[in-house]
């Protein structure tokens, strides 16, 4: 399992930079959206890999999986969340006062 | 009062939470009753943040355990002479950026006063916690806040310069998060403190794996403060926004340099073995980097917001350069530097905002315009504050690049720093003083008439430069108080004592 997350993690990274260098907004939001999606799964392997525990300190089990980083991707997925909705509407935006797509507003 | 003294950390910010919730809450509202609303928060803010400046002043450092959860636990807030110190400098800031905003150029937009509020939260925040992973939360907000304050009012320029903007934020903030995990992983800790023990009890199988998420935050922290190569996005995005965000926007690079001495000071500091000293000759190096293409960008520049927007990267440049150097002589004399070039590149933004106002159609562009009437005024605030940013004597300026070459000339890297630093102080003379006579003496009198500047609008402005001045004139306390500063900052030891020794303040139902 291990290595299954961090062929994932690595694809989904390769692929976020490879969109975020693209020149057109779209490719770009896409590229930003997978980062985040591979930020999320990185941080969540980050507590270790634990199947069938629970994330909180039971007596009568003594494994449990760590909680923080259940905790912290929480935080990481709502702010990577409203910050793609901000960026496809700036995206938007920028197409309508630059009238095309080109991250730089350039007329080809 | 006792109770006021026991929250004093975490007034600056509870005020401009609350104070923007209230705004939100005004939606639609009339736009005098929100700007008083959103005056008397700052001023509320600025009393607070005096609050915990004159409490912090004799070098106690204030824990605040969010919740009351004992630290590594919970979330600690950490005032200590350096934070206080920032967050007075930004509460100081957002007054005279307030104070230019309400003249009219918060009219642009609708929500500007709620996002202003948030952005001096996200400020504070970052300034006062004392856990990584809340300080990236608090990184967060500020970024948010800034992107709705660049992008506030229209405009292509701000689309364009917008978009780059948020993009290359988004993608640090994709960086920051992957070392936090890397860090949290291996250290099993956020708490910056705590972490600084256990990377100083780090076993030898680990380093690498902590070095390399150590210097991925660092790429982070560069890439706020707008250090080569990672600057690229600034003189576009600050050149572009308004007045009044470009000036609070002043102490956004700070925002990184701060992060880079708090973590590399702490974390990585004197205590951490084979990491100590980690990031510093990336700072040096790069650092002097900075400061040239800065001033190549300074020659270059056509407008004089563009112009600005590159002193404000030749003054990250320069500060890094001074942490770089490392010792305590170097981070006071950056400290000192740090506070001079906040007020300075925010009174040269709201200048070129006042003279743009003035010319007309002409705006800030570096030609000849129309005759300028109060020319002695706007002509000599220009002289003062050019004076003060290339470092003439016997300004600001002056004082902070001769500390920080004071406290490089035991460095192997002296000849380096003397050059650079001088050079470019000659070259940023020039094009000040080539820019200052295109814009005051050479007037082309087809060009119509300029509109009288409003003198409201020019107080801030010339408040600010005021700052500059205090900044000379009181030069010894201000000198003592940096120098206790980094002091502190140095004696990471009273720092984890007072984060991790702290009783927990259990209260009893």
């Amino acid at each position: 399992m291990e290595g299954l997350i961090s062929i994932a993690v690595g694809v989904m990274t390769a692929c976020g930079v490879y969109l975020l260098l693209r020149a057109r907004t779209f490719p770009v939001v896409l590229g930003l959206t997978l980062l985040s999606y591979a930020v999320n799964l990185f941080l969540f392997a980050m507590g270790r890999l634990t199947i069938g525990a629970p994330a909180i300190i039971d007596p009568e089990r003594d494994i449990y999986t760590d909680p923080l980083p259940q905790a912290l991707v929480l935080t990481a997925i709502v702010i990577g969340f409203g910050m793609t909705a901000f960026a496809v509407v700036l995206a938007l935006r920028a197409k309508a006062d630059l009238g095309n797509d080109h991250v730089d507003g350039k007329k080809r | 009062m006792s109770l006021l003294l026991q929250h004093a950390v975490i007034l600056p910010l509870l005020v401009p939470l609350l104070g923007g919730i209230f705004l939100v809450l005004l939606g639609g509202s009339a736009t005098p009753l929100r700007r008083t609303v959103s005056m008397v928060a700052i001023q509320a803010l600025f009393a607070a943040s005096l609050l915990l400046l004159l409490t912090s002043w004799d070098g106690d450092i204030q824990v605040y355990q969010v919740g009351n959860w004992p630290a590594p636990f919970g979330i600690v807030l950490v005032a200590d002479r350096l934070s206080a110190a920032m967050v007075f400098l930004t509460s100081l800031l957002a007054l005279f950026a307030m104070m230019h905003a309400i003249q009219g150029s918060d009219r642009s937009g609708r929500q500007f006063h709620v996002l202003f509020q948030f952005q001096l939260l996200g400020l504070n925040g970052a300034f006062l916690t004392g856990d990584l992973f809340n300080l990236f939360v608090f990184f967060e907000v500020l970024l948010i806040a800034s992107y709705g304050l660049l992008l506030h009012g229209c405009g292509a320029a701000r689309s364009r310069a917008g978009l780059h903007y948020v993009i290359i934020n988004l993608a640090g903030s994709s960086l920051f998060l992957f070392a936090v995990g890397t860090l949290y992983g291996v250290l099993g800790t956020l708490n910056m403190a705590d972490m600084a023990v256990r990377v100083a009890e780090l076993p030898a199988e680990d380093r690498e794996l902590v070095r390399a998420a150590a210097l991925l935050l660092c790429v982070v922290f560069a890439l706020k403060a707008a250090l080569a190569p990672l600057h690229l996005w600034l003189p576009g995005a600050y050149s572009a926004a308004g007045p009044a965000a470009a000036a609070i926007f002043a102490i956004m690079t700070k925002v990184g340099a701060y992060a880079i001495v708090r973590v590399y000071g702490l974390i990585f500091g004197a205590s951490a073995g084979e990491l100590s000293g980690l990031v510093e000759p990336w700072l040096l190096t790069l650092g002097l980097l900075t400061v040239v293409v800065g001033t190549i960008g300074v020659l270059a520049s056509q407008h004089l917001a563009l112009l600005v927007s590159h002193l404000v990267v030749v003054s990250s440049g320069t500060l890094l350069t001074a942490f770089g150097i490392g010792g305590t002589a170097a981070v006071t004399a950056g400290l000192y530097y740090m506070l001079h070039s906040t007020f300075i590149a925010a009174a040269l933004f709201l200048l070129s905002d006042n003279l743009s106002n003035t010319r007309g159609i002409y705006g800030d562009r570096l030609v000849a315009g129309p005759l300028l009437p109060a020319a002695n005024l706007l002509g000599g605030l220009f002289l003062l504050l050019a004076v003060s940013v290339a470092g003439l004597p016997p300004l600001s300026g002056f004082m902070g690049k001769l500390m920080i070459l004071q406290s490089s000339v035991e460095s192997a890297w002296m000849p380096w720093i003397f050059a650079v630093i001088l050079t470019t102080s000659l070259l940023t003379v020039i094009a000040l003083a080539r820019a200052g006579s295109t814009l005051f003496f050479k007037t082309d009198l087809r060009s119509g008439s300029a509109t009288m500047p409003n003198m409201a609008n020019l107080v801030p402005a010339i408040a600010l430069a005021g700052a500059s001045l205090v900044l000379v004139v009181y030069a010894g306390p201000i000198y003592a108080f940096t120098d206790a500063m980094a002091t502190q900052l140095s004696d990471s030891t009273a720092y984890i004592g007072a984060v991790l020794g702290t009783e927990p303040q259990v209260s009893m139902p």
